[in-house]
């Protein structure tokens, strides 16, 4: 018997579940232990769904003893609470939802079931998923497993924070604009954004439809190809999600990157960013090159105007979404003299102050005589943002840089100027624009928190992106440095 | 770029957001800074680009035109904060004085 089940990971935990060493059983109530020994602090989770998981544990057991399991059957996984669940509530980490419990199922979450996988709980996020920190929290904010004072990063930073704390083996969470890839960064797991169409966004509470991906959080490359596997794929729910059938992604696993071309974008530099995270990231671009690959200089010539252009496009599409939380079909209601008013009372009393913000901004790049000069503008700067990326994939497989300018910042730090928060995400967020794939993955430690490697590869292969990822991952060890707490 | 009180007003009757005059002095200045840092995006000639509204490929997906099963009534309603005969009941839409209902 092992002494401390919470240190599996998917692929191993599945061998040993498969071998009998252990039950589902086991794993389900180490993790749930660890929920309830770490969390206090972590605040990793909104709610536990400690029966659902005990009852998916036996369930599994019974499959496992008959032979008949998939990747997932007993592993425990926590989700974004931005992910609808029948047997748990989901909020979206918002009062305007507090306390509902959706009639379905998301479509990530059922295929999750199918595979017989354990649901441990809902894990905290910025309200909507509208943050970097997970301080948008109606629900108070999570705290980084390395450094409790520091921010996990978000929006999805409870699941990178349980994953990193060991309270769940992997998580889901989704990325519009680096809400995977940031925290994964600060919270030094691995974290991956599919490429749009990927995987159907069915189920999950839209923030903008155009840009929202679901994807895992977990402590090796390998699960995250495994959870890809259990969730990619068409899904006639999704008129976005792609027809193509998905490929086995650890298929492109490789140790010897010879004849692989990485390219370094030299707007990947910017002023204010940590010389920590500049070593670390050019330590890892060096390991790189010494696994064979060739570093090839490019350039990504619009990367400046990315932020800009996701914080017209993000929030428009978002305030189109967010019309649908008006007291009348679920959630918060405050009742006004008039319908209109009632409109105006639930959401003024439901919402927070950074959806809000992100309501009226994109309201007024919506708005008659604005549209043109902002939502249209934005959305032609998104075509050479995208262009960008196809030019530089001619000449290179995966594109290397620092997931973000800094480590972790503190709790607090950012929360009085938005557009400071907003920096947070300039290296996730051409990626969103573009459509394509990013995985963010530990490459180091710099002042003793986690500094984070992003690749980014071609639209629709991940195959490869997953296969240098996992070479470098192998070869570079970070991965192994977890948070002792 | 700099926003007007009324500026912020209009938006947030047209976002149907209820503000409190605290926040509106707020978002006025924050969305004003915020608007100042996207006004980077002038700098480009976009004449000639066309626009992308999303990135993959496809277009007009359609599926066969027929019944298929739904959520059944009650749980559908199960969330609603106030329901009446197998309907989500709110204030009156239109009323006799229709200023507020018909032309807001």
């Amino acid at each position: 018997m092992h002494s401390d089940l919470t240190r599996f990971s998917a692929a191993d935990a599945r061998a040993a579940l498969d071998a009998g060493e252990f039950s589902a059983v086991d794993l389900t109530r180490a993790h749930l232990a660890r929920i309830d020994a770490v969390d206090g602090d972590v605040h990793a989770f909104l709610h536990v769904m400690g029966d659902v998981a005990l009852a998916q544990a036996e369930a599994a057991d019974v499959r496992i003893a008959s032979g008949e399991v998939l990747p997932l059957t007993g592993i425990p996984i926590a989700l974004k609470d931005i992910l609808v669940t029948i047997d748990a509530p989901t909020t979206a980490a918002s009062k305007i939802l507090e306390g509902y419990v959706s009639p379905y199922d998301g479509t990530v979450v059922a295929r999750l079931r199918e595979q017989g996988a354990v649901f441990l709980g809902k894990t905290n996020t910025d309200e909507f998923a509208m943050g970097s920190s997970t301080e948008n929290s109606a629900f108070g904010p999570t705290h980084n497993p390395w450094n409790f004072s520091r921010a996990p990063g978000g929006s999805s930073g409870g699941s990178a924070a349980s994953v990193a704390a060991r309270e769940a083996v992997i998580a889901l969470g989704s990325d519009t604009g680096g809400s995977i890839r940031q925290p994964a960064g600060f919270c030094g797991v691995v974290g991956l954004k599919p490429t749009y169409g990927r995987v159907s966004r069915f189920g999950l509470i839209a923030f903008a439809s155009s840009l929202d991906q679901i994807g895992p959080f977990s402590r090796t490359v390998q699960d995250a190809a495994i959870m890809l596997n259990a969730i990619a794929g068409h899904d006639p729910r999704d008129s976005t999600s792609v027809p193509d059938i998905a490929p086995d992604f650890r298929a492109g696993f490789r140790t010897d990157l010879t004849g692989v071309r990485v390219g370094i974008a030299r707007e990947y530099t910017v002023a204010g960013m940590e010389p920590g995270v500049t070593n670390a990231v050019a330590a890892a671009a060096k390991q790189l090159e010494d696994l064979g690959a060739e570093l090839v200089d490019i350039s990504l010539p619009h990367t400046e105007y990315a932020l800009a252009t996701y914080y017209i496009t993000a929030p428009a599409e978002a305030s189109a979404n967010l019309a649908r939380f008006d007291g009348v079909k679920y959630g918060l209601r405050i009742d006004g003299a008039t319908l209109q008013d009632t409109y105006r009372a639930t959401r003024g009393q439901g919402f927070g102050a950074e959806v809000k913000r992100r309501i009226m901004l994109g309201t007024y790049a919506l708005s008659s005589g604005y549209y043109d000069a902002y939502y249209v503008k934005a959305q032609k700067v998104r075509t050479l943002i995208k262009q960008d990326f196809e030019e530089a994939f001619k000449q290179v497989d995966v594109i290397a840089g620092p997931t973000s300018p800094t480590v972790a910042f503190g709790l607090g730090s950012r929360m009085d100027d938005p557009y400071q928060m907003y920096l947070a995400d300039i290296f996730t967020i051409p990626a969103n624009m573009a459509g394509t794939p990013g995985v963010a993955l530990p490459c180091g430690f710099s002042e003793g928190l986690p500094v984070s490697l992003q690749l980014l590869g071609k639209a629709f292969d991940e195959q490869t992106l997953l296969g240098i990822a996992h070479a470098y991952e192998q070869a570079a060890g970070w991965h192994k440095h977890t948070a002792e707490i | 770029m700099s926003l007007t009180t009324a500026d912020v007003e209009h938006v947030a009757n047209l976002a149907r957001l209820g503000l409190s005059v605290d926040e509106t002095e707020l978002l006025r200045s924050q969305l004003s800074s915020i608007l100042e840092h996207i006004e980077v995006l002038q700098q480009l000639d976009t004449g000639r680009i066309p626009p992308t509204a999303q990135v993959n490929s496809l277009t007009n997906v359609l599926r066969d035109d027929v019944v298929q099963q739904s959520l059944p009534q009650i749980v559908v309603l199960s969330n609603a904060p106030q329901s009446r005969d197998g309907f989500f009941e709110v204030r009156a839409v239109m009323t006799e004085d229709t200023a507020e209902g018909g032309s807001a």
